[in-house]
């Protein structure tokens, strides 16, 4: 699914509308290059799940924390160089909590990353520098049975 | 009176020993002592965060360099939030295990107080309130000092912090790591006029946000590939520092504060000492610029804010734990 969001407003709206389809242990793997929007994304989610905190970019912090309907854990591997400093981060503790986990770069994670998870990659579109496309690749059975319910929740956005 | 502090917030193993809240005995900084030595050719994966594996190494270092054996010091501290859980649980752990073998308090301290009272380690007789600007990879923002222990967070940053802009744009420049210092550097060759990139958010209240400038370094080279990096190091950087000064100002004259104060990493950065300087001259304000080994993580400044709070507070209960969230009050 490819979705372009014109504005860093659209791409909050777009997480927005994803918000209401999770629960707690769900896993969001977000990718893309510096400025793409991944941790604009990650506000969106926070605000539809009544996180009232500012969401902040965890690149040096490495691990956020947010109490909200359900709460949310926002991790960055940006500056991780070696898994076994994901391991050192109390990655395998972090997912399997009751919490929604969002993880930016965790695309580099391969083996680390659960079955079960949402990808959404984010790039600049070609045409137009302030437009993103956003693709979003679900993985795993409690995503599968969930594909209808993601479609419908994007269909108000325009197709990438 | 002697308090051994530990900070393991993110990545450096710190300790220090401070007499009395301020006169530094000994301050190690994990990254600056040769471990390689200490671990006897057993070599542990240093560049991780692997603090367990440096604790007592870095303790042991900070005890021998004051001078001092366990039974000298009359408390021990660590920091314990905000920062990594996993972290921060080293160095509470170990603050509490030496308070309970040696029988003396344990009091656990803010970052983020820890950071604010690193001017006083320095320079004790600041005249109040001080408007003191926090900058770092993971922090920005400013607040309002009355006096120890009283503390008003005025705004901070919405989304990146200023030294997680610095490193990003380095990235982006394909300067090295640490990135702050690389643009630092390379912006004395630059010319500060050459592109106009956006001040975000600037003469609008006391909040931050650096994500849309670091877009802009983006979109900029993706459209000028040719650009002179020491022109784009150092028209962001001018972006940079004149949103943080001019914020700093706008602190400043809300609380009516006679003392500028700056902290945290990226107040080693050569610009924005020069423009603090200057505001404080244009002004009639006095400012206080710690040295650099104050500015960044260390655990002198835990120490330090640990002699403050056991006056203020008491001990902390030995059942308390580490907060990751912990906020400034």
């Amino acid at each position: 699914m490819r979705i372009r969001t014109p504005s860093a407003e659209a791409t909050r709206n777009l997480a927005a509308a994803i918000g209401p389809l999770l629960a707690g242990g769900d896993v969001l793997v977000l990718a893309g290059d510096l400025g793409a929007g991944k941790t604009t994304f990650t506000q969106g989610l926070g605000a539809s799940l009544g996180v009232t905190a500012p969401i902040t970019s965890p690149t040096f912090t490495l691990v956020h924390e947010y109490p909200g309907r359900l709460p949310i854990v926002h991790i960055d591997v940006y500056r991780l160089e070696h898994l076994q400093e994901v391991h050192d981060l109390g990655f395998d503790e972090l997912v399997g909590g009751d919490a929604i986990v969002v993880v930016e770069w965790g695309d580099v994670l391969g083996p680390l990353l659960p079955p079960d998870r949402l990808h959404v990659a984010f790039e600049y579109a070609p045409d137009d520098e302030n437009i993103r496309v956003v693709s979003l690749i679900p993985h795993g059975p409690t995503w599968a049975i969930r594909v209808d319910e993601l479609t419908a929740a994007i269909s108000g956005f325009e197709v990438g | 009176m002697k308090i051994l502090g530990i900070e393991t917030s993110c990545d450096e193993t710190a300790v220090a020993i401070v007499e009395d809240g301020r006169f530094v005995r000994s301050s190690v900084v994990s990254s600056q002592i040769d471990l390689h030595a200490r671990f006897g050719g057993v070599v542990p994966e240093i560049a991780s965060r692997a603090h367990v594996q440096l604790i007592t190494a870095v303790i042991a270092e900070a005890l021998v360099e004051a001078g001092c054996e366990l039974s000298d010091l009359d408390a021990v501290a660590a920091c314990h939030g905000p920062g990594l859980a996993g972290a921060l649980l080293v160095g509470v752990s170990a603050a509490k295990a030496l308070a309970l073998a040696a029988d003396i308090p344990y009091v656990g301290v803010n970052h983020l107080e820890g950071h604010l009272h690193a001017a006083w380690l320095e320079e004790p007789d600041l005249a109040s309130p001080l408007a003191v600007l926090l900058v770092s990879g993971g922090h920005t923002m400013v607040v309002a000092v009355e006096d120890h222990g009283k503390y008003r967070v005025l705004g901070q940053t919405l989304d990146d912090a200023a030294g997680e802009a610095f490193d990003k744009v380095a990235r982006l420049l394909g300067l090295g790591y640490p990135g702050g210092p690389a643009i630092d550097r390379l912006a004395r060759e630059g010319d500060a006029r050459a592109v106009s990139f956006p001040r975000p958010m600037m003469g609008n209240g006391f909040d931050f946000s650096f994500a849309g400038l670091k877009t802009a370094v983006a979109y900029h080279l993706r459209g000028a590939p040719d650009s002179v990096p020491a022109d784009i190091a150092a028209s962001f950087q001018e972006a940079v520092v004149d949103t943080l000064v001019s914020k700093l100002l706008a602190a400043a004259d809300e609380i009516d504060a006679p003392t500028l104060v700056i902290g945290g990493g990226v107040a080693a950065n050569s610009r924005l000492r020069e423009r603090v300087l200057e505001l404080a001259a244009s002004t009639g304000r006095q400012a206080f610029l710690p040295p650099p080994e104050l500015c960044t993580d260390n655990g002198a400044m835990i120490a330090a804010t640990a002699w403050w709070r056991l006056r203020l507070d008491g001990p902390t209960p030995l059942d308390s734990g580490a907060d990751p969230s912990l906020t400034l009050r």
